[in-house]
């Protein structure tokens, strides 16, 4: 009798057009929690490895969802902005690696610390960004994260180091927060990200030598999606088994497309850490259905075949998303409704970001230093003197 | 307190050398945050002894021996800044840093720009600059050009105790990336200190010049080591009437160009002194800088920069001491300026 009458709510609901909250079933009818069964991790200078049967509750699994998607369509709207030579420049793309971005975000805490390279814009929005000020700042306007100075490559926000756009030039910064971490005694850790392109840089070995050498309380972790640019990691790395490139530095080879997976190696990176151990290495094994920036199509170095497989089989928020419905957790129209929500969110931040103004002229020498006197900036010739506050 | 009285010699004077040890030892005890990283910082008391007892004082905690990875520890610094810390991160010599300068560039110096003020990187990176003795091309270059080109960065320059000192300790307290060019060959040198200067709290502003000698002939600009070579060629000029107004530019970047222009608009001559290269140098820029200004209509002759040979720095003696400005030439270049 209740499913007649749920029934006849649900057509109610879809003849007035209502865009919302009537549910097929009531929340009491889904499972609260399950378990699952994950990939076991390839472990390296290890006598364990991270669990590999796990329990999501129905609340995480909806908020990975909503996170996830959340990602994967703005970064998809920015792509159609790039394409509509609205954003400019540089616009490396994160679709297809969202379970990494979320699933170490569920195995710290905001109070901790994060860095990555250029493909940030996933990141920028786990650590707190909205989508709005992303957006924003991709155009180039007044209201971006960055107020329109930094760009694609150079968000901000609270314990979130950015972006950054020199290839490896991360790594070491984020050992450097780990130093702070550990000089303050706040019992924090920082995350340093970096790609397979990346990992063949001398200065990420020399911070590794660093991290293990004064136990920094850092977790490196490399986002292997197989391709640096236009170079397949054949091609690149002499041992392509980026967890065990930290050497004395214990490593896992994580599947980074299974959300729980990257969060169940990252609370275990993070236990040691923080248990005083050292630092730990992390390889997630992810992919980018985009190519390298928007300035590549990325496909002269892959086949479609390729992609399209991994869209098929692989696709963490389809992943998820099964999960959660052949367990009981969701329904088909909550998720639906959670995508009705998120495009609106985009639509709405995307809107913001093309019609906010460009930032000032006056703003143009301003934040040179920080905390410091007015100063004079010479302009473009001797006439021209500009203002530049702190 | 006992450090830094041993530190004054019998004649009252206080080398650089110990001047930077005091600034050091002073700041770190004013603010936990301060540290010191570096090659051979803390065991070794320093390459230059400059961190000599710091780290008996302070620990492995505050003053950290890295590995030879200048690219590695620097970003590491760097990155101890933008997570609230106040390091001192000293490079053996300035040219190791070229192995790090994007790290001083990239990560440091256009941060608080591209993060438009939200992220700071209260960062010191010091260490010798410039031509030591026979060390030779690769451990002989001047950087002060190349950091001071670039926005985002405050560069200075010390010449005496007093200006090691209270730069360094303004560097430290500063909330932006400086770099701290100082010179092997004046560590050791000894200065009379000033009354103010043995207070804990004495610091000089960056960005302000100091006028070492006044003078109505013409306007001597230098920084470092040869305000003492630009000081000696001045006595000698005296005799024979000519009076040098000699400027101690203390910091390339900014540059204080006010105190130069007031300078030449009373001389109406001038001469820049450095040991870095010609091309694109800091006497370059000044020659610009008052060419644009006021000054230049007050000029009676083009300005003349006096610089290090253009060449890789030579191990012999009799070249090395031909590739540097000596106080003949400083002296002749005056006179040729002021076509006497």
């Amino acid at each position: 009798m209740l499913t007649n009458f749920s029934n006849v709510l649900r057509v109610c609901a879809q003849r007035n057009g209502a865009a919302a909250v009537v549910s097929a079933r009531t929340y009491a009818d889904f499972t609260t929690q399950a378990t699952f069964e994950i990939k076991k991790c390839d472990i390296h200078k290890l006598d364990e490895a991270p669990a590999t049967q796990v329990v999501m509750t129905r609340d995480e699994g909806l908020k990975y969802y909503r996170v996830m998607q959340t990602i994967r369509r703005m970064e998809l709207k920015a792509d159609q902005l790039y394409k509509q030579k609205i954003i400019r420049g540089f616009c490396h793309l994160y679709d297809g690696q969202e379970a990494c971005a979320v699933g170490i975000e569920a195995g710290i805490n905001l109070t901790d610390h994060l860095i990555t390279a250029y493909r940030a814009h996933g990141y920028t929005y786990t650590r707190g960004g909205t989508v709005k000020e992303i957006m924003a700042e991709l155009t180039g306007r007044r209201g971006g994260i960055a107020k329109g100075k930094g760009g694609s490559m150079h968000m901000y926000t609270k314990n979130f180091y950015g972006g950054n756009g020199i290839v490896g030039a991360q790594v070491p910064l984020g050992a450097g927060v780990a130093l702070a971490c550990q000089y303050q005694g706040n019992n924090e850790l920082s995350v340093s990200l970096y790609g397979d392109g990346a990992a063949n840089q001398g200065q990420i070995f020399e911070t590794y030598n660093m991290a293990a050498l004064w136990k920094l309380p850092a977790i490196f972790i490399c986002e292997n999606n197989r391709y640096g640019m236009g170079t397949s990691v054949e091609r690149s790395a002499a041992s392509t088994d980026y967890y065990k490139r930290g050497d004395y530095i214990p490593g896992l080879r994580v599947d980074g497309m299974d959300v729980l997976c990257v969060r169940e190696a990252t609370k275990f990176a993070a236990d040691h850490c923080r248990s005083g151990k050292g630092p730990m290495l992390m390889e997630l094994q992810t992919y980018r259905y985009h190519g390298h920036s928007m300035s590549d199509p990325g496909v002269s170095y892959r086949t479609r075949e390729e992609i399209q497989e991994v869209r098929g089989k692989s696709d963490p928020i389809s992943l998820l998303k099964d999960r959660m419905l052949s367990n009981n957790m969701a329904s088909v129209e909550e998720l639906k409704e959670i995508d009705v929500s998120v495009r609106k969110e985009i639509e709405d931040a995307a809107q913001f970001a093309t019609t906010d103004p460009e930032p000032p002229l006056e703003e143009l020498c301003n934040h040179i230093f920080y905390n410091d006197a007015d100063l004079e900036v010479r302009g473009t010739n001797p006439w021209t003197t500009l203002k530049s506050v702190s | 307190m006992a450090a830094s009285v041993r530190c004054f010699l019998r004649s009252g004077k206080m080398m650089v050398r110990d001047a930077l040890n005091q600034a050091m030892d002073e700041e770190l005890e004013r603010d936990e945050r301060v540290f010191l990283l570096g090659e051979e910082v803390a065991q070794y008391d320093g390459a230059y002894k400059v961190s000599r007892g710091l780290w008996k004082k302070y620990g492995d905690k505050r003053i950290i021996d890295t590995p030879i990875t200048e690219m590695g520890f620097t970003g590491i610094a760097v990155g101890a800044a933008m997570a609230g810390l106040r390091p001192i991160c000293e490079f053996m010599t300035f040219n190791f840093s070229m192995q790090a300068i994007d790290q001083v560039i990239n990560s440091a110096a256009k941060t608080c720009y591209m993060s438009a003020g939200r992220q700071s990187v209260p960062i010191v990176f010091r260490g010798p600059n410039g031509a030591s003795a026979g060390v030779a091309a690769q451990h002989s270059q001047c950087f002060a050009a190349w950091y001071a080109h670039c926005p985002g960065l405050k560069v200075v320059s010390p010449w005496s105790a007093e200006d090691a000192k209270g730069l360094l300790k303004s560097a430290i307290r500063d909330d932006n990336p400086v770099v701290f060019l100082e010179n092997e060959l004046m560590y050791g040198v000894p200065f009379e200190m000033s009354e103010e200067s043995q207070s804990k709290d004495f610091t000089i502003p960056i960005g302000k010049a100091k006028v070492e000698r006044q003078g109505t002939h013409v306007t001597v600009v230098t920084h470092s080591r040869y305000v003492s070579h630009c000081l000696d060629a001045a006595a000698v000029l005296a005799k024979e009437g000519i009076e040098c107004e000699v400027i101690n530019l203390r910091t390339i970047r900014p540059l204080d160009v006010e105190t130069i222009e007031a300078s030449v608009m009373k001389t109406s001559h001038l001469v820049t002194v450095e040991g870095g290269w010609p091309q694109f140098g800091v006497g370059a820029e000044i020659c610009a800088m008052v060419m644009e200004g006021p000054a230049f209509n007050f000029l009676d002759a083009p300005a003349t920069r006096v610089t290090g040979v253009d060449i890789p720095m030579p191990y012999a003696k009799i070249l090395e001491d031909n590739s540097l400005p000596q106080i003949k030439d400083i002296i002749a270049s005056i006179k040729k300026t002021l076509n006497v």
